[in-house]
């Protein structure tokens, strides 16, 4: 091809995105799609926030199958936006084929580490967060046990189980915590009918407070909870709105912040692994006019004197992650 | 006879249908706000002004290419394969299968090895169904398609427990070895100064693909057992009666599409991705379909459909990357494109059969 007909290429895409600043952020979604009220979602709230905090805008693509995952960091890096934030483990495989090509653009990639040195690669200490409210739920909970149900079953969220029920077992070590993984493909963080009929079974084993971790089977799970007079505890964003006084809290990955941050920082990006914990606000539980008459002063008090200790260092909660086993559930 | 001439059938009826679908995808893109002469412009500055462009809208085509060759082999004996979709993921674990365990030297002879497997492995999963259409009657549309769920159930299982690397959440296999890597565009037409094709997936596949229209047209029309299959696609009576086995056709054509359709795995798998994830098959079963309908059941009609498709494809990926279009009207403009070149064939064609033959009574 001749420089003449990839000018005329370049100037048209200008022409297309006409009035974009130069270093323009760009946000791929994974193929779950930008509004599962969850993790992508999430995310987008980030971008948006930014964008009306600043008022400028940024590009953004919903992913229609595997091979536009590599398209789209290619086109956007050759573009010029700058950061490209992406969210899901999946994009680590591509990301560090493309970013070593790209060495003046910076890359954001969320729950995924990706050893390049323009990469950002942001990870969460979902343990540390699943423990607060696994807390909440032993003490909420009457009957001794409580539910957890996980999206797919990936080691990923084999660590927000884990990190639950230590906290669980932290309140009350005879309590039983009951795990279910909803499928083991992506598919399974879509599937609220799954959900719901996994909550049904939890609750016919004596559960009566269910943690969700599944993305949008979540939904599910919540609905079904609510619909069953038991207590639920929602994930990733929070989901107190959903069913309000019914949901007893929500596990908050700041997703959104994580976006803002990279976003915020622009071609000037930190790179190198970010991980975000409860020291520096980056996992929490949600606590809003919607649980306040679920929890207790008591509860209150439990869960930010826990909250404290893991910030400074002095309760470390086992990652399940680090060696792939959890001392307080088997899988 | 009352035709209408080769040229209006083959060109016309396509264009015309073409045109259709433009103009309803215009009214939709208008509907939502946005300028369609902009987005189409869009979409081939960003399929075909580039040559990254084109590298992906090749890829594309090679899916169809494969998928739509593998239907219009079974469309000639009659017989309605949907089941390409299923035949393609099962050939993708022909092809894992072949790259992670066999030392390969280097990547053509790992390339002759992966895709005999993919045949094999694609051409068994359409024996049932044919065995199911050939002895017992049972109907190949409704086999074929459940085919495709238990397929993706087999290759789930198969990803997930089986050739999942330890520790990794993907259910995908692990990289293949370096000497199974196929030579992309870039590599191969790449010089010193230009780098053409960047990081586009379209690879030597491409040129198995084209191989492969060649090879079903001298298949169909230039050897004993094409004649065959024609004549049993005419009529499955006068076959007989020309001492033609319907079960012997059923099955060797049924097990021709499956190959064909598991060699498109080939192209996403050992020539992009480099490692069998799960949804490697990304729906070109489906659109095999409409490419060989498009293409009336011939290998080069079924080229150009394909390139016709990757385009659309590619310059749909153009329009999510650039415009505020979202990517659910992008497939409801692919499907248009389907709908009217596939489905509604017969709409254009007999008000223009019509036509030809009034001005010729005229004439």
């Amino acid at each position: 091809m001749t420089l003449m007909t990839k000018l005329y290429g370049a100037a048209a895409a200008l022409a297309m995105t006409a009035g974009a600043a130069v270093a323009e952020p760009a946000l791929i979604f994974d193929l779950g799609g930008k509004f599962d009220k969850s993790f992508n979602e999430a995310a987008f709230n980030g971008a948006v926030r930014w964008a009306e905090e600043t008022g400028e805008s940024f590009r953004e693509i919903e992913l229609q199958s595997e091979a536009q995952r590599e398209q789209a960091l290619r086109r956007f890096a050759e573009n010029g936006n700058n950061p490209i934030v992406m969210t899901g483990f999946a994009f680590g495989n591509v990301l560090s084929e493309v970013a070593p090509d790209y060495p003046d653009t910076k890359f954001a990639i969320i729950d995924m580490v990706v050893d390049s040195p323009n990469v950002r690669s942001v990870v969460f200490n979902e343990h540390e967060g699943s423990y607060l409210v696994g807390m909440m739920a032993a003490m909420a909970s009457e009957s001794g046990t409580v539910g957890f149900i996980g999206g797919m079953d990936i080691p990923l969220i084999r660590k927000f189980a884990c990190g639950y029920a230590q906290g669980v077992k932290a309140v009350n070590p005879d309590a039983t915590v009951v795990s279910n993984m909803t499928g083991t493909t992506p598919a399974a963080w879509n599937d609220p009918v799954k959900g719901s009929e996994l909550t049904k079974a939890q609750i016919s084993q004596g559960a009566d407070v269910v943690y969700a971790a599944a993305g949008g089977t979540g939904v599910g799970v919540l609905q079904t909870a609510a619909d069953e007079n038991i207590l639920s505890i929602g994930v990733d964003s929070n989901q107190n709105y959903l069913h309000p006084g019914q949901v007893l809290t929500s596990m908050m990955k700041r997703v959104d912040n994580a976006v803002y941050d990279a976003m915020k920082a622009g071609t000037d990006l930190e790179t190198g692994i970010n991980v975000m914990g409860i020291a520096n606000g980056g996992i929490g539980y949600a606590l809003d006019e919607h649980n306040e008459s679920l929890v207790s002063a008591e509860m209150k008090a439990a869960v930010d004197e826990a909250s404290a200790k893991i910030a400074s260092g002095e309760l470390a909660v086992h990652d399940y992650m680090s060696d792939d086993s959890c001392p307080a559930l088997s899988f | 006879m009352d035709k209408m001439p080769g040229w209006a059938d083959a060109v016309l009826v396509p264009l015309i249908s073409l045109l259709l679908a433009a103009i309803l995808s215009a009214l939709v893109i208008i509907g939502i706000g946005e300028d369609p002469v902009a987005a189409f412009k869009l979409m081939v500055d960003g399929a075909l002004m580039r040559s990254s462009g084109w590298g992906y809208t090749l890829y594309y085509a090679t899916n169809f290419i494969f998928t739509g060759l593998a239907v219009a082999v079974a469309f000639h004996a009659r017989l309605f394969n949907i089941g390409g979709e299923g035949q393609a993921m099962i050939g993708g674990l022909g092809v894992a299968l072949a790259c992670l365990y066999i030392p390969w030297p280097n990547w053509y002879v790992a390339l002759a090895g992966a895709t005999v497997s993919a045949a094999i492995f694609g051409a068994l999963w359409a024996l049932i169904p044919a065995y199911l259409q050939a002895k017992r009657g049972s109907h190949i549309v409704i086999t074929t398609i459940m085919f495709n769920f238990i397929a993706a159930a087999l290759l789930n299982y198969v990803l997930v427990n089986l050739l999942r690397p330890q520790g990794a959440m993907d259910p995908a296999t692990a990289r293949f070895p370096e000497a199974t890597q196929l030579p992309t565009f870039q590599d191969m037409f790449s010089t010193a100064e230009t780098a053409m094709f960047r990081g586009a997936p379209a690879n030597v596949t491409f040129f198995l693909a084209i191989a492969m229209c060649f090879v079903v047209w001298l298949l169909i029309w230039r050897t004993k057992l094409g004649y065959e299959i024609r004549a049993f696609g005419h009529s499955e009576s006068a076959a007989k009666y020309a001492g033609i086995s319907p079960v012997k056709i059923t099955i060797v054509a049924m097990l021709i599409s499956g190959g064909l359709a598991g060699m498109m795995a080939l192209n996403t798998t050992m020539g992009e991705a480099e490692r069998l994830v799960m949804n490697a098959t990304e729906g070109a079963g489906f659109i095999g379909i409409a490419v060989a309908l498009m293409g009336r059941s011939h290998p080069l009609g079924v080229l150009l459909a394909a390139l016709l498709f990757g385009f659309l494809y590619q310059g749909g990926a153009e329009l999510a990357l650039w415009t505020n279009i979202p990517r659910e009207l992008i497939v409801v403009i692919q499907a248009l494109v389907i709908l009217f070149t596939g489905a509604l064939d017969n709409m254009v064609r007999m008000p223009l059969e019509k036509l030809f033959l009034a001005s010729r009574r005229k004439a």
